[in-house]
């Protein structure tokens, strides 16, 4: 935080679990615990999104005040002292948790999202096994009309990080909270399934939400634990966002944020996010082909590349600098491209090598 | 771009000419939307209601292919007024006069006659854009796929630096670049006229530091640019070619004479990841592997260097395209021993200047700006603080020329084109996941249009225009104003670049896309045509 223009920005001490912090004033008690390294627990706080402060799940105990305070929405004061698992602390947790599993189907074992669940992860941390209520649970169907995000409001905690994101990140709008109480759910105006019409298909609503509430399809059917991460670069356009590409065994099975990215910081369009499947089209070409009589016939990559070399070198000896060009492409890597514009002029001993700059 | 994508929710002002960030460029455009609910104001120029344009402070709904008129009467009220940057242009800039002299013949009136936009709009977007600090200009294709798409680009530049809008954070002119790697095709030297990093090929250093670094003299000529290619080769001269990873036959300007183009080589060597319309006039096809199959970088719009890796094993018998070239290189007599695309990059960090100080660790998960001089330097979010790369920056009156082709009673039309959303280019054509989105082409058409043509909601017309004819689905819609429709280029059962104009800009030679003249009409088989059915 920056004070106003011209001011030193002033600093604030605190103590967060017997432990001194000093922090730029305006940071809330979460950052500055995160500073130390103690992980307080959220399920609505996003740092992505303006805070809601809803759930109370981060909630701390703050010396002479008489109520727990949410520390994601909280400002860290002077001299303010305070503990982040108290006994009174843990109470609340708990009981936040069970009031939550209270309306929960209680399917984490076949859930989607297991392994990968916030909800699941903090029971585990506050031993809420099940829930100690007795109630109604919603019985809403699952909606699942587009190939590519799957909503099962059963689930939701309604914690409306993806009401948020959709507003604040992608300005989107597509989804909002509906009627309120024990029928409040998320949904599309008019509970309509999810159309091209008014949303765009980003998928950041189904990164974003903490339960498996609302689930990316693309990755449904592969458990947490069996996808490896390898971060990569959007191959699409000039914007460059990174995401990490999931992939189980030897295979890609979908895309997820990557919330540190310098382009994106976690969003992704619809085509970034949704379009691994075009790397097992069957339409993909697998071995060298070789023209003959007009028809395409398979090759050895000697055959095809000694081809190519010889009627390269061939025409360009006997026509000239003229007689041959070489289009490379911006959708390969800058190793790619560089290799080619050598190859061709030292190769070919031409300058004519371009590309489609402006598609 | 001169600064960076992070940048964008900071600034005050976005002046967004000839680009629908949203679907061009998503997340850019969702920075834009950001800034507009921080309170930013978005001056968006566009003869679409995009979707930008619903969030715009003022829009400019002008006549498509007149930016440049627009910019001139900016530029002449900016100046007239006094709100221009005078001690920025003393210090910094030179040939003001001259720009003067060619801008004081556009006063508002005359752009707005030109343009159609009213003249308050301009006079208050000239004021805004002029008066506020932290004010950006943003553009795309909209500005440079006209004839006269580099004395657009020129002009904006000139609008920057008028009114000191260079060289600061928040600010600059930012175009931004439409393939993932465009940046760095460009920085590699991927082009007739440069060599890697940008010096020209008839520098006579650049000749030598090449010839000597390559073992092999430099050919002393200018080469081909695309639009030469296809001409030589319609006319026999140029007899081969070797495509790497695009499909001209379907992305290029007059689609129809770049077919012919093919069809008359000698030998036509693709290579790509799928039988494209341009492979389908191929002699040889060499299989490449996917982006996600390989390691290397890619250099974004806001000339960030970023890593690509390796995730999975390319499938059958595909290898990556670094390693086709690689393995052709060895078999046309180059004695090159890269064993990896890092030792390609390490040659990289000599050959271009911009790149030297970068290596694989240190670009690590959030890579870095160019120019990286050295080792130690952190990279370069934002251009030309404090002074310009050429030294003082060069301003240059630009006078209004009218689009190459104009509408006529046989082609009454205009059609301009443009991307969407859920595609790219033609790859993604492959995805189940986004051909549910969008199987085919819709092209838009305004409701009056429609009325006028008998036409409905989703109905397969025929579009014509001096060069080809096509037919496609349209959608009816108010985004676009009555006598001009929009389509994208992403279909080959509509190939909207058979309709397209060739005719060049004169210095990068890229096609008139944005506006041609066409005719639309009731498609009697519609029925029974299945080209654009589902
Ligand atoms: S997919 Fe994107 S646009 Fe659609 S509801 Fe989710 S966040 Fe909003
Ligand atoms: S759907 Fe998920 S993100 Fe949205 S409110 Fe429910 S739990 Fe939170
Ligand atoms: S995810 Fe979308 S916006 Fe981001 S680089 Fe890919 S195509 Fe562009
Ligand atoms: S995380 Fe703080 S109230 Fe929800």
């Amino acid at each position: 935080m920056t004070g106003p223009a011209g001011a030193e920005t002033a600093t604030i001490q605190a103590t967060i679990d017997g432990r001194e912090v000093t922090v730029p004033a305006g940071t809330t008690i979460l950052d500055a615990a995160r500073d130390l390294g103690i992980d307080i627990p959220t399920l609505c706080h996003h740092e992505t999104l303006s805070p809601a402060a809803s759930c109370r799940l981060c909630v701390v105990e703050v010396e002479g005040r008489p109520n727990l305070m949410p520390a994601c929405a909280t400002e860290l004061l002077d001299g303010m002292v305070l503990q982040t698992e108290s006994q009174a602390v843990i109470e609340a947790r708990t009981l936040i948790l069970d009031l939550l599993l209270s309306d929960h189907p209680q399917g984490c074992i076949t859930c989607e999202q297991s392994g990968g669940c916030t909800l699941q992860d903090y029971c585990y941390r506050y031993g809420v096994e099940a829930s100690t209520f007795e109630g109604d649970k919603r019985q809403l169907p699952i909606e699942s009309d587009n190939p590519m995000i799957e909503r099962d409001m059963n689930k939701c905690i309604l914690c409306g990080k993806c009401v948020r994101v959709c507003a604040e990140v992608q300005v989107t709008n597509a989804i909002d909270f509906t009627e309120r109480g024990f029928e409040s759910q998320i949904a599309a105006s008019f509970d309509n399934p999810l159309a091209s019409d008014f949303c765009r298909f980003c998928g950041q609503c189904a990164d974003i939400c903490p339960t498996g509430a609302i689930a990316n399809k693309q990755i449904k059917g592969v458990r947490t634990w069996d996808r490896k991460k390898v971060r990569t670069t959007c191959p699409f356009c000039g914007v460059g966002c990174n995401f990490d590409l999931n992939v189980a065994g030897d295979k890609i099975v979908g895309v997820t944020a990557a919330y540190d990215a310098p382009a994106n910081q976690g969003s992704l369009c619809v085509k970034g996010r949704f379009h691994t499947d075009l790397i097992y089209s069957p339409d993909r070409i697998t071995t060298p082909l070789i023209k003959k009589d007009g028809v395409w016939e398979k090759a050895t990559w000697d055959e095809a590349l000694e081809l190519v070399a010889g009627r390269l070198l061939e025409i360009r000896g006997e026509h000239g600098n003229l007689s041959v060009g070489v289009l490379s492409s911006a959708r390969c890597t800058n190793e790619e491209n560089y290799l080619l514009q050598r190859l061709t002029r030292a190769g070919l001993n031409t300058n004519s090598i371009d590309h489609c700059a402006r598609t | 771009m001169t600064n960076s994508i992070a940048d964008i929710v900071g600034n005050d002002v976005l002046f967004i000419i000839g680009s629908n960030a949203t679907e061009a460029h998503p997340i850019i455009g969702n920075k834009m939307k950001q800034a507009h609910l921080r309170g930013a104001k978005l001056i968006v120029v566009d003869p679409r209601r995009t979707e930008l344009a619903e969030h715009a402070h003022l829009w400019l709904r002008l006549k498509p292919g007149t930016d440049n008129a627009l910019v001139n009467g900016m530029l002449h009220t900016i100046i007239s007024n006094g709100w221009h940057a005078k001690e920025y242009i003393d210090e910094r800039t030179e040939g003001f006069d001259d720009l003067w002299a060619t801008v004081k013949d556009y006063p508002a009136e005359r752009a707005a006659e030109i343009t159609g936009v009213p003249v308050e709009t301009i006079v208050a977007a000239a004021e805004l854009y002029a008066t506020t600090r932290k004010a950006g200009i943003f553009y795309t294709l909209g500005i440079t796929e006209h004839t006269v798409g580099t004395a657009n680009v020129m002009n904006l530049a000139n609008l920057g630096m008028v009114t000191g809008h260079i060289g600061f954070p928040n600010a600059g002119v930012n175009p931004m670049r439409g393939q993932n790697n465009v940046q760095g095709s460009c920085d590699m030297g991927a082009l007739p006229n440069s060599f890697p990093g940008y010096p020209s090929v008839l520098d006579f250093e650049a000749q030598k530091k090449f010839s000597e670094a390559y073992g092999v003299q430099m050919p002393q000529d200018m080469g081909l640019r695309i639009p030469e290619m296809f001409e030589l080769a319609v006319h026999g001269t140029l007899k081969a070619m070797f495509i790497m990873g695009e499909d001209p036959a379907l992305t290029d300007a007059d689609a129809n004479h770049v077919r012919k183009a093919l069809e008359n080589l000698d030998f036509l060597v693709v290579q790509n990841i799928f039988m494209t319309e341009t492979a389908k006039y191929a002699d040889v096809f060499l299989p490449a592997a996917l982006y996600a199959e390989k390691d290397g970088t890619f250099t974004n719009t806001e000339r960030r260097v970023q890593r690509v890796r390796k995730a999975v094993e390319p499938p059958g018998d595909t290898k990556p395209d670094w390693e086709i070239i690689l393995e052709l290189g060895k078999r046309m007599g180059m004695d090159w021993d890269y064993d990896s695309p890092e030792a390609i990059f390490e040659e990289i960090r000599t050959a271009v200047p911009q790149y030297a100080g970068m290596t694989y660790e240190r670009l690590g998960t959030v890579g870095l700006q160019w120019p990286v001089p050295t080792e130690d330097h952190p990279g370069t979010p934002f251009l030309h603080e404090g002074r310009f790369t050429r030294g003082k920056g060069l301003l240059q009156g630009i006078p209004f020329q009218e689009p190459a082709e104009l509408v006529d009673d046989e082609y009454p039309m205009l059609l301009t084109t443009g991307r969407m959303l859920y595609h790219y280019n033609i790859m993604t054509r492959l995805s189940q996941n986004l051909e549910w989105l969008r199987p085919y082409e819709l092209a838009e058409v305004n409701p009056a249009d429609a009325e006028r043509l008998g036409v409905v909601e989703d109905e397969l017309i025929r579009v014509s225009s001096r060069r080809g004819s096509i037919t496609t689905r349209i959608t009816l819609t108010e985004k676009v104003p009555p006598g001009t429709m929009f389509m994208t280029f992403h279909f080959k059962e509509s190939p909207v670049n058979e309709l397209t104009n060739a005719e060049g800009d004169p210095v990068t030679m890229t096609a008139e896309f944005k506006v041609c003249a066409v005719r639309m009409e009731k498609e009697p088989a519609a029925e029974s045509h299945g080209a654009a059915a589902k």
